[in-house]
C-alpha cells in the first residue's frame, strides 16, 4: 500500500510533484480567477459597507492560509523531529515565506478596508495585533533559517523554534484578548447567514465566491510550497554535486 | 549544581561589563523617556508604569547573549555538556544566574525610577510585585533564545528578533498588572497570570534550551 512516507524519498517526491504542478496551478489560478471576477464584478454591494466589502474576497482567504501556513510548518517541523525526513524540513523551510506574505497581506488588505470602514488604517485590536505578532514569528524563524550554515542543524534549530513559537503564538493570541477590546468582528465564516441581518453570518451571496477564492488560496500555496521545495531539494543536490566534485 | 551557580554569579560580577550594564541601561532608558515624550509630569505618571516594565524587558535583553556566548568561545560549554550536570538542569541554572545578576537588580531599581517617572503611589507595590513574577520568565525564555543562536557569530541581533515575540504575553500581564495598580484597580488576576506563564516558562522551557544546545553542540 502506497504510504505517505514514500514522499520522504526525495526522487519520488520530485516525480509526483512534478507530475502534479500543473494541475495544482491550473486549479489555483481557475479557483483565484473565477473567485475574484465573481466576487468583484457579480455581487452586490454590502448595503451598509458599500463596495469596500469585496476586499474580504482577498482578505479572509489569505488571513486563514497565514495560520494554517505555520500550522503546516508546526507539522513538517514535527515529522522532521520524528523521522529525520529531509522533504520534510525543506518544505518547512518554503512555506515560510509564503506564510509571511499572506500574513502581509491580511494586514494590508486589512489596513485599506479599515481605513473608509473604521475610519482607521491601524487598531491595536486583538486579531491586528496577534497577526502583527504572527509576522513577527515568520520573520524571526525565516532570519535562523538564513544565519545557520550546517543544513540539519538549521533545520533542528528551526523546528525547535517553530514548536516553541507556536505555543506562544497562540499564549499570545489568548493573552491579547484580556488586554484591549476588539474592533474586528468575530468569526462568521462558518456560520452561514441567510439574509444581511446583523451577527448572521456572511450571506451566502458573498460566502460562495469568498469559499471559491478560498479554494484558490489553498491550491497557490501548495503550489507555491511544492514549486519552492523542488527549488531547495535542487539546490541541496547542486551543492552535493559540487561537494563531489571538490573531492575527486 | 551549586558550583556552577556560584561560578556564574562571580564571573557575571567580577569580570565586568555584564552585571551593572543592564542596570546602568535601565537609568538610561528611563531617563531619557522624557527627552522623547516631554516633561508633563501628568502625562509621564500615566504610563510610567508600561515604560518601566518596558526599560526592564530590553535591559533584560541587552544581557542575554552572555548567557552561553562565552562559555561557548573558551570551550567550557563543552566541558559542562561532557560532565554528568544533564544539560537541562545547565540551562536551568544558567537561567537563574542570569535572573540573580540581571532580574533581581531590575526590581529593585525599579520604584527608585519610578520616583523619577512620577509612578502614581499606589502602583509601587503591584510594580515591583509583577517585575518579581515576570522577570523570571524573561530570563527563561532568553536563555532558550540564547541556546538557540550560540553557536551563530554576531547573533546578538537575531537573537532580539526571536526572543522579543516570545517576551509578548510575559510583557502584556506584567505591564497590565502595573497599570491596574496605577489606575487604583485589583492587579492580582493579571498578577496571577503572569506568575503562571513564569511557572510555565520555567518548567518547561530548560528542556526546549537544552535541545538546542544539543544540537549546537553536535
Amino acid at each position: 500500500m502506497a504510504s505517505i512516507w514514500e514522499y520522504a524519498n526525495p526522487r519520488k517526491f520530485m516525480g509526483t510533484s512534478a507530475a502534479l504542478l500543473p494541475w495544482v496551478t491550473a486549479i489555483a489560478a481557475l479557483c483565484l480567477l473565477g473567485g475574484l471576477v465573481w466576487g468583484f464584478f457579480f455581487t452586490p454591494n454590502d448595503f451598509r459597507q458599500g463596495s469596500t466589502v469585496k476586499i474580504i474576497y482577498i482578505h479572509v482567504p489569505s488571513a486563514i492560509m497565514a495560520v494554517n501556513a505555520w500550522f503546516m510548518m508546526l507539522v513538517c517541523s514535527l515529522i522532521w523531529f520524528i523521522r529525520r525526513h529531509h522533504v520534510s524540513a525543506l518544505a518547512a523551510k518554503a512555506a515560510a515565506p509564503v506564510g509571511m506574505v499572506f500574513t502581509l497581506i491580511a494586514l494590508f488588505t486589512g489596513a485599506v478596508w479599515g481605513q473608509p470602514m473604521w475610519g482607521t488604517w491601524w487598531e491595536w485590536d486583538p486579531r491586528l495585533t496577534s497577526f502583527l505578532i504572527l509576522f513577527l514569528f515568520y520573520l524571526g524563524y525565516i532570519a535562523l533559517w538564513e544565519a545557520i550554515e550546517n543544513p540539519d542543524q538549521a533545520a533542528d534549530l528551526t523546528a525547535v523554534l517553530c514548536l516553541v513559537g507556536s505555543v506562544f503564538a497562540i499564549l499570545s493570541r489568548y493573552a491579547l484578548v484580556f488586554w484591549n477590546q476588539g474592533l474586528h468582528q468575530g468569526t462568521t465564516v462558518s456560520t452561514v447567514g441567510v439574509g444581511v441581518e446583523e451577527n448572521e453570518g456572511v450571506s451566502s451571496v458573498f460566502l460562495y465566491p469568498m469559499l471559491t477564492c478560498l479554494t484558490g488560496f489553498v491550491f497557490l500555496f501548495i503550489t507555491l510550497v511544492l514549486y519552492r521545495t523542488r527549488t531547495e531539494i535542487r539546490a541541496r543536490r547542486l551543492k552535493a554535486l559540487i561537494a563531489q566534485e571538490q573531492m575527486a | 549544581m551549586m558550583g556552577l551557580l556560584k561560578r556564574d554569579l562571580a564571573l557575571a560580577i567580577r569580570a565586568g561589563g555584564g552585571f551593572g550594564l543592564s542596570l546602568a541601561f535601565f537609568l538610561i532608558f528611563t531617563a531619557l523617556v522624557p527627552f522623547g515624550i516631554g516633561p508633563e509630569t501628568g502625562r509621564l505618571s500615566e504610563i510610567a508604569a508600561g515604560l518601566l516594565w518596558l526599560g526592564a524587558l530590553l535591559a533584560c535583553l541587552l544581557s542575554l547573549d552572555r548567557i552561553f556566548q562565552l562559555d561557548w568561545e573558551d570551550g567550557s560549554l563543552d566541558l559542562l555538556a561532557t560532565s554528568p550536570l544533564p544539560l537541562e538542569a545547565l540551562a536551568a541554572i544558567k537561567a537563574l544566574a542570569h535572573w540573580l545578576t540581571t532580574g533581581l537588580p531590575l526590581v529593585v531599581a525599579a520604584p527608585i525610577l519610578g520616583l523619577i517617572l512620577n509612578l502614581p503611589g499606589p502602583a509601587f507595590v503591584p510594580l515591583v510585585l509583577s517585575l518579581l513574577a515576570g522577570t523570571p520568565a524573561l530570563s527563561a525564555i532568553g536563555t532558550f533564545g540564547a541556546a538557540l543562536t550560540v553557536g551563530i557569530k554576531r547573533g546578538g541581533l537575531l537573537l532580539s528578533l526571536l526572543v522579543l515575540p516570545l517576551y509578548v504575553p510575559t510583557l502584556l500581564f506584567g505591564a497590565m498588572a502595573a497599570t491596574r495598580g496605577a489606575q487604583g484597580l485589583d492587579p492580582t488576576p493579571t498578577l496571577a497570570l503572569t506568575l503562571g506563564i513564569t511557572l510555565g516558562c520555567v518548567a518547561l522551557l530548560p528542556f526546549a534550551a537544552a535541545g538546542a544546545l544539543r544540537i549546537n553542540l553536535r
